[in-house]
């Protein structure tokens, strides 16, 4: 058995979200349990299953030279722009 | 041709019985399951079939009109009085022999709820397009795990080949019709099974060839289900089932 992340698009328009994990035979089968577990109370419309091997993570101990960086450049958030009380969101 | 009211509450309570019936020997397996995920999905699909029986159930009752309701007929009958097709009933097994019970039911009722959509009567046509829409995908299920076991290791093998072995004799009812059925079908609202019968068998020896299974051969056959002569498991199931209804009768929680 391999372990998959599961990801479920809740509505049409919206993204697929990570739900959760599950353990499977064949990437078949995730999708089927991936049903079965995560979309039995209509939750979904839409099921995407990925190998959790396949997915490359950041680690703890690139936090510094990854993140930090960003902490000191205020210039790149849009806080200062005076929205227009149209825009919800942004 | 017409049949009278009583014909097709003896017709409609069958299908219910062989829905709860199996809904009961698959919910069996709840907190027994080889993995979580299995254990969801098997009572997943007995919970499908336990919608199937309550909605059967609730049209016999509608139809007699004399104050029974869904409950009166799954907990208030005796072994005598299921008319469910003895397949059903086997005991779950091994998980093996419940996939393989599963996928000749699955099947028989995707092609049978198929035809039934085209029922005279509506609320038959319209549990039936419910029905086959679950259908559809416990098939894909069933049918996956026999080829995975069959196809998998020597020990999975030979499970779910003597699974066959133990079940094939009870596939030879579903196929089964008698004047009764005959009557519903002439009416346009029943299904002749007969009839269903090349089809299944024709895709039954495709999955188990896969599978690379042996079809069994067909030296033996036990019926009796629809006329209330039932093996000895039917009645284990109605102890278990029952016992809270006939212990405190009309109790609610």
């Amino acid at each position: 058995m391999k372990l998959y992340e599961v990801f479920i698009r809740s509505r049409r328009g919206l993204d697929h979200k990570h739900t959760g994990s599950l353990l499977a035979d064949s990437p078949e089968q995730a999708l089927e349990y991936a049903r079965d577990i995560y979309t039995r109370r209509s939750e979904g419309v839409s099921i995407w299953v990925v190998s959790s091997a396949d997915i490359i993570a950041s680690q703890e101990t690139d936090c510094e030279s990854f993140y930090d960086p960003h902490d000191d450049k205020p210039y790149r958030h849009a806080a200062h722009y005076q929205l227009p009380d149209e825009v919800n969101s942004m | 041709m017409l049949i009278d009211k009583s014909q097709l509450k003896i017709f409609v309570l069958r299908l219910a019985d062989d829905a709860l019936v199996i809904a009961h020997r698959l919910s069996e397996w709840c907190s027994h399951g080889p993995s979580l995920e299995e254990d969801l999905a098997l009572t997943n699909v007995a919970l499908d079939y336990m919608g199937r029986a309550r909605m059967f159930y609730g049209y016999a009752a509608e139809i007699a009109g004399d104050g029974s309701t869904e409950d009166t007929y799954a907990y208030d009958r005796d072994c005598r009085d299921f008319t469910n097709l003895l397949i059903h009933e086997l005991p779950r097994g091994d998980f093996a022999f419940t996939m393989a019970r599963q996928y000749l039911v699955d099947e028989f009722n995707l092609a049978y709820m198929e035809l039934l959509q085209q029922s005279k009567d509506p609320t038959l046509a319209a549990i039936a397009t419910k029905a086959n829409k679950e259908g559809l995908y416990h098939l894909r299920r069933s049918r996956k795990w026999l080829l995975r076991l069959g196809d998998g290791t020597a020990e999975s093998h030979n499970r779910l080949q003597q699974a066959m072995e133990d079940i094939w004799g009870y596939t030879t009812e579903l196929f089964e019709m008698d004047e009764l059925e005959q009557a519903i079908v002439e009416a346009g609202i029943g299904v002749n099974a007969i009839h269903l019968h090349p089809q299944w068998k024709q895709r039954v020896t495709a999955t188990l060839t896969e599978a690379t299974i042996t079809v069994p051969s067909s030296d033996w056959a036990v019926t009796g289900g629809r006329k209330g002569i039932h093996t000895e498991a039917l009645g284990h199931i109605l102890s278990d089932m029952q016992f809270l209804q006939r212990a405190y009768p009309g109790q609610q929680w």
